[in-house]
């Protein structure tokens, strides 16, 4: 950690001045270095080459240092993987923080470390931006948002129409490990396990699998809030087919769904974050699961269900004795039980 | 997972539904007591799976579901009072209250946090010395030894600035409340494991005895449920009346005396109003004297007027047993889970939450309306 003026950020660090200057030079600049950050210019200039995707989102973590990551590498991956679910390599994100008064050096350089090991695993560059500061109890120790902008690998068609009856499910690995894993560190519910999140970038992950399936992959989403039954029903209801999983068939691992059962909480609702549903020709399923395997991101892949024209609208789930139950959206946030 | 999978099995499962289609000759209602028995059912997809003669109707089990509007006004307020931290569990703060929900409080900048239990929220009182934490202690018999224990180490510690709002309810008295209806059509009844495990199994021969009516105490997993049925079916095809125990790997016939001491040390038993039911006289625990420092409805002057339930809501007879969720007129147009006429539609044990969430003919009938 290089030698700041102040132990902690201050007012001053967002003012634009002489002590934004210092933090940017000493902290972000340095750490995050690159041709186009080097210019230090209000914006960055560049050319893509193809089709593009554009995608944004905001981090506001709590607790933002977890088992498995902080909430600097959790704003690369995010982004990182928003475009990845495009079809689209990554290329250049944009980064903004937002952080409360008091924060402390040693943190912020923790993040921006955690940040740095992001962008170096998935290959994507910062190219711009910005840091405020908001007085103390205005924020929440920091917030970061990061916008970014990927080209488009030409032979993925990406998009829910093209969705039809017999394709099946795939899931990229274990469900519910990044929002135990926060929940397991959560003031109030702090429990005692080995359970890490699952944050990671899926980039290169998603262009083997279209380098090598193209277009029948026809759809991706990394099942984040709302966990996995939000992605199943927004998708059961633009398509009007019935998406019916198999509960036996989810990848779960024990650990995980010991604390569920503990919590009171349905796996299928808890986030994840390194994490991604495929739906997949019928044909290409095996093959798309073989290279799954193959990969670090994909090891624990399996076909949990089937694109239905039963149950139209619906997402459906075989249970564990052979039941059938429906998976409905989740209503607010998931609630720890009373016994 | 050990110790869950074994009653998740399939096969046992298998074996359970094909010998209750057996031995089934006649229409039996049956009620379960508790939510997570109700949601264990419904979420598994038990329900399709057993006998069409054999009708399962939900309890009132669901501590959630039967707290009243009032009690809901009275936590509220206490949120709103100054240098007040308001703990509950997390179920509580979306149920509606005469005019708003906790959670709806909380937007509002009152201190609420959720908590797993109330003793963390004593540990929160000492962390906080200058702010009093009031605990919002609902729950039936199984939550009571927590609630009762939390009150003893905050007396032990000498924490003056705790204490708890009790809103605990009692199932015997409920369970009364129901067969002594003219309405019911219960047959039999599937008690709640783990009030039993607390409470035993004693409370409940006298009720079995006075109403003729099989009690089999049960789990809730699925072969604990499949279990529990098959139980009180082959009871009522011979013509019995007896309590049983399914759930012998938590339940004790004299329950667990440790933990019944310390409910009787902190609570006595009180008259309590159950939301849809009404009143039900010695059904619930009030803090006692000794311990009056560490009751919330002491410490502050409440100062809320009476609030009527929404008359649009059912779950009086929802939780008698006498109609099923899908049976309301209200149920998934005027009642969902976002917008909530009662309870029963937010609780994760509320019945008209697992219809809502799990069953699919609720859905599809629903759809039809």
């Amino acid at each position: 950690m290089p030698k700041f003026d102040f132990d902690v950020i201050t007012m001053g660090h967002g003012s634009g001045g002489l002590l934004t200057h210092r933090l940017l030079q000493s902290g972000v600049f340095d750490v995050l270095k690159n041709d186009m950050l080097d210019q230090q210019h209000d914006g960055a200039s560049f050319e893509l080459n193809g089709r593009t995707a554009f995608s944004t989102d905001s981090y506001v973590i709590s607790p933002i240092f977890f088992p498995g990551g902080n909430i600097g590498e959790l704003a690369v991956n995010g982004t990182v993987n928003d475009l990845a679910m495009c079809g689209a390599s990554p290329k250049y994100l944009s980064l903004a923080f937002i952080i409360e008064e008091g924060f402390t050096m040693e943190a912020f350089w923790e993040i921006l470390v955690g940040i740095k090991s992001a962008v170096n695993k998935s290959g994507v560059m910062i190219v711009t931006g910005d840091t405020k500061v908001v007085e103390k109890g205005k924020g929440d120790q920091i917030f970061i948002n990061t916008s970014g902008i990927g080209v488009i690998h030409p032979k993925a068609k990406i998009h829910h129409n093209h969705i039809q009856a017999g394709d099946q499910i795939i899931l990229s690995g274990n469900l519910a490990q990044h929002g135990i894993a926060i929940m397991s560190k959560r003031q109030g519910l702090e429990f005692e396990t080995d359970i890490v999140s699952d944050s990671t970038n899926l980039n290169h992950t998603i262009t083997s699998l279209i380098d090598a399936l193209g277009d029948k992959v026809k759809f991706l989403r990394d099942p984040t809030r709302g966990g996995l039954a939000s992605v199943l029903n927004e998708l059961a209801e633009m398509r009007k087919l019935g998406f019916v999983i198999d509960q036996n068939k989810i990848p779960l691992d024990e650990q995980v769904e010991g604390a569920c059962e503990m919590l009171g909480l349905d796996p299928l609702y808890v986030a994840n974050e390194g994490l991604f549903v495929a739906i997949v020709d019928k044909e290409a399923a095996a093959q798309a699961i073989e290279l799954l395997h193959k990969d670090e991101n994909g090891t624990n892949a399996a076909i949990i269900g089937e694109v239905t024209e039963t149950h139209p609208g619906k997402v459906m789930m075989k249970s564990r004795i052979g039941g059938h139950r429906v998976v409905g959206y989740l209503t607010g946030e998931q609630l720890p039980r009373i016994c | 997972m050990k110790f869950l999978s074994e009653y998740r099995d399939p096969e046992l499962v298998k074996e359970y539904v094909e010998e209750l289609h057996r031995i089934t000759t006649k229409p039996w209602t049956l009620m379960e007591i508790c939510g997570g028995q109700t949601h264990s059912l419904v979420k598994n997809g038990i329900l399709d799976m057993l006998p069409e003669k054999i009708t399962m109707v939900h309890g009132p089990g669901c501590p959630v579901c039967v707290t009243s509007v009032s009690v809901i006004d009275e936590a509220v307020f206490l949120a709103e009072q100054p240098n007040t931290i308001l703990c509950s569990f997390g179920d509580m703060l979306r149920v509606p209250g005469s005019k708003k929900s906790l959670l709806e409080a909380k937007a509002e900048g009152a201190d609420i946090r959720i908590l797993y239990s109330p003793l963390e929220a004593v540990e929160l009182a000492k962390q906080n010395p200058d702010k009093h934490v009031v605990f919002f202690a609902v729950g039936f018999e199984t939550t009571a030894p927590a609630n009762a224990l939390s009150v003893i180490h905050a007396a032990q510690q000498k924490v003056t600035n705790y204490s708890i709002l009790a809103s605990h309810v009692l199932v015997p008295p409920a369970m009364e409340a129901i067969l002594s209806d003219d309405a019911n059509l219960i047959d039999g009844f599937l008690a709640a494991g783990h009030v039993c495990t607390i409470m035993g199994m004693e409370e409940y021969y006298p009720v079995a005895e006075k109403y003729k009516i099989p009690i089999i105490v049960t789990g809730f997993e699925p072969v604990d449920l499949l279990q529990g049925i098959l139980m009180a079916v082959k009871q009522l095809e011979n013509n019995e009346y007896k309590v049983e125990n399914q759930y012998v790997r938590s339940v004790l016939r004299e329950g667990n005396r440790m933990a019944q001491d310390t409910i009787h040390k902190v609570f006595e038993v009180s008259d309590r109003v159950w939301r849809g039911i009404g009143a039900i006289p010695q059904s619930g625990y009030e803090v006692n004297d000794a311990y009056k420092q560490y009751n919330a409805r002491f410490r502050f002057a409440i100062d809320i007027p009476f609030a009527e339930e929404n008359k649009e809501c059912i779950s009086g007879d929802i939780m008698k047993g006498l109609k099923k969720p899908r049976q309301c007129p209200n149920f998934g147009i005027k009642c969902k889970p976002e917008h909530p006429l009662g309870a029963p539609m937010v609780s994760s044990e509320g019945a008209c939450a697992a219809y809502y969430h799990y069953s699919f003919n609720a859905m599809e009938e629903n759809i039809a309306v």
